[in-house]
């Protein structure tokens, strides 16, 4: 977990503060429409809040409803981040201080051993068992799905994933807390691993484990049992998702907005003119800043524009952490999204001084927080506020075109 | 006896052969490029990612880089500095968010970024990157 020290400044310093991002102007703005759905059978609510722990800059959280497969035995678990950058539900157990309660069946090999996982992410990682649950998000559902529960205690960490040597995140709160009940990745793919993880030898990345006891070693996972985007195994609008936030000019305390299943499946999912981005192989697109093309991809989970280096951008990196960008006043950019045999559409965005924004201790949503990413752009959350940002699945037909793509 | 295989294995901040020890514990081949400035070594590992390690012309790896479908041995990659890293990685406390990392010390600067599917990243010694070596070319 990425996190940043609150700079604590002077009272009259933060009303000055205060005052320079109110006349700002705000983050970015969408040549297209932003519409925010209202209920339907294929929409859940999300909000940019402070998340469960508190303390969350750029979340966008919703509600999820887990059961044991085939019971009624079941339970809503808020607080869980909507992630287009993975696949998955993942969800932190009890005993790191999250909200599942409910016993899920762990997924067992077929030595009877108990299937665990180390799944990498860039500013952290999650251990714990494999489970299935039947997962239901608004009126959709997908049954004996498997999920991963983020659970320390499950057994010893392997070494060959300590050795990915980013922090495990296993706690809610605290040092490399998860600061959230759980991640839903509604990435572009379906798999979390894919065929890597089914071949024995050292090409195998080491994500999946068998855990005799709490011994873990490296095992190959099938397709079907590997942790994997629930969108795809709806019954219905199991194509991509759209990811609907309305803009902010501001730093302010949250935004309500809509993440809906389908595209093209309903009156309320239709692409309505968006402009499509095919994604390649390596789950990227490209951007375009001052005329040199970078590799780029959309990520709901990414709480600021990650984009190039102090150098390229002329921002400096905050002193006190730096992943984020403080720049001495807001400094507005563009950048040119486009895709090989896909669109191509400028987009305009503001950064502004993270220290700045975090100092206002009442927002947790930051429409122009910015951080470096050498020789790349990540469209973190502040890109989806005040446009539709639409994720096409990997494989799956929509009125845009076959999955995997982007479109906003 | 530990400590001297661990620096064996060390990249960062090694010398020239622990490019090889890289190369032989990740039975990869190594392409090798020559400028003016330093050599640089790339080489794939068995789960397809590509490292590119950046020699200078004393020997030393001032700067490794990554990017693949998974994350790299960070541990053997950066090898003395791992300990340090790692130390860097937990310090922080405040504003939680998930996202790229840029660690930054006196004598370290690892940067992580990507995401599931894709990952990449670099780490260098910024004093003893060669003079004239743009930073935007360890990547």
């Amino acid at each position: 977990m990425k996190t940043l020290v609150k700079l604590r400044l002077p009272v009259l310093a933060m009303s000055a503060v205060a005052v320079a991002l109110m006349t700002a102007c705000g983050g970015s703005s969408s040549n297209h429409q932003n519409t925010i759905a209202s209920s339907a059978s294929n929409v859940q609510a999300i909000t940019v809040n402070s998340g469960p722990a508190g303390n969350y800059a750029n979340g966008a959280f919703i509600s999820v409803t887990v059961c044991v497969p085939s019971t009624s035995n079941c339970q809503s678990i808020d607080g869980v981040l909507v992630d287009t950058g993975s696949y998955g539900l993942r969800l932190l157990s009890s005993s790191g201080g999250g909200a599942l309660t409910v016993a899920l069946p762990n997924q067992t090999g077929t030595n009877g051993n108990t299937i665990g996982e180390c799944a990498p992410f860039v500013s952290g990682l999650t251990w714990g068992p494999v489970a299935t649950a039947d997962i239901a998000i608004s009126g959709e559902k997908a049954s004996a799905i498997p999920v991963q529960v983020i659970d320390g205690t499950f057994a010893t960490l392997p070494g060959q994933c300590a050795d990915f040597g980013v922090p495990e995140q296993e706690t809610l709160t605290g040092q490399n807390g998860l600061e959230a009940n759980g991640i839903l990745g509604v990435g572009p793919l379906v798999q979390d691993c894919g065929s890597q993880c089914t071949v024995t030898g050292s090409s195998n990345p080491g994500l999946y484990y068998d855990c005799a006891g709490s011994t873990c070693t490296v095992t190959t996972q099938a397709l079907a049992q590997q942790v994997q985007n629930p969108v795809a195994s709806f019954a219905t609008d199991n194509n991509g998702v759209i990811v609907e936030l309305p803009s902010a000019s501001n730093p302010t305390a949250s935004l309500s907005g809509s993440l809906v299943f389908g595209i093209g499946t309903q009156s309320n999912n239709s692409l309505n003119g968006a402009s499509v981005f095919p994604i390649n192989s390596d789950i990227e697109f490209s951007t375009t800043f001052n005329g040199q093309v970078y590799p780029a991809f959309v990520d709901s989970g990414s709480n600021a524009y990650f984009f190039l280096d102090s150098g390229t951008t002329s921002l400096p990196e905050c002193s006190d952490d730096t992943s984020f960008y403080c720049p001495a006043s807001n400094t507005g950019f563009s950048a040119t999204p486009s895709a090989t045999g896909g669109a191509s559409e400028t987009v305009k965005f503001t950064i502004g001084n993270a220290d700045s924004q975090f100092s206002i201790a009442s927002a947790f949503v930051f429409p122009t927080l910015g951080g470096p990413n050498p020789g790349a752009f990540d469209w973190g959350l502040p890109f989806f506020f005040g446009r539709n940002v639409f994720t096409a699945i990997n494989g799956k037909s929509t009125p845009g075109g076959q999955g995997p793509y982007w479109a906003f | 006896m530990v400590l001297w295989s661990l620096s064996c294995w060390a990249s960062l901040g090694g010398d020239i052969a622990s490019v090889q020890a890289d190369a032989t514990g990740m039975q990869a081949s190594v392409k090798t490029t020559q400028t003016p400035a330093y050599t640089l070594h790339e080489m794939q590992s068995a789960t397809g990612t590509t490292v590119r390690e950046f020699v200078s012309s004393s020997g030393t790896v001032f700067a490794v880089a990554w990017k693949g479908a998974s994350p790299p041995n960070l541990k053997q990659l950066l090898g003395s500095q791992f300990e340090q890293y790692q130390q860097a990685m937990k310090s922080s406390s405040g504003r939680a968010g998930r996202g790229p990392v840029t660690i930054q010390l006196p004598n370290l600067v690892v940067q992580l970024a990507g995401h599931m599917g894709n990952y990449s990243g670099r780490a260098y010694i910024p004093d003893k990157v060669p003079a004239g070596t743009s930073l935007e070319s360890i990547r």
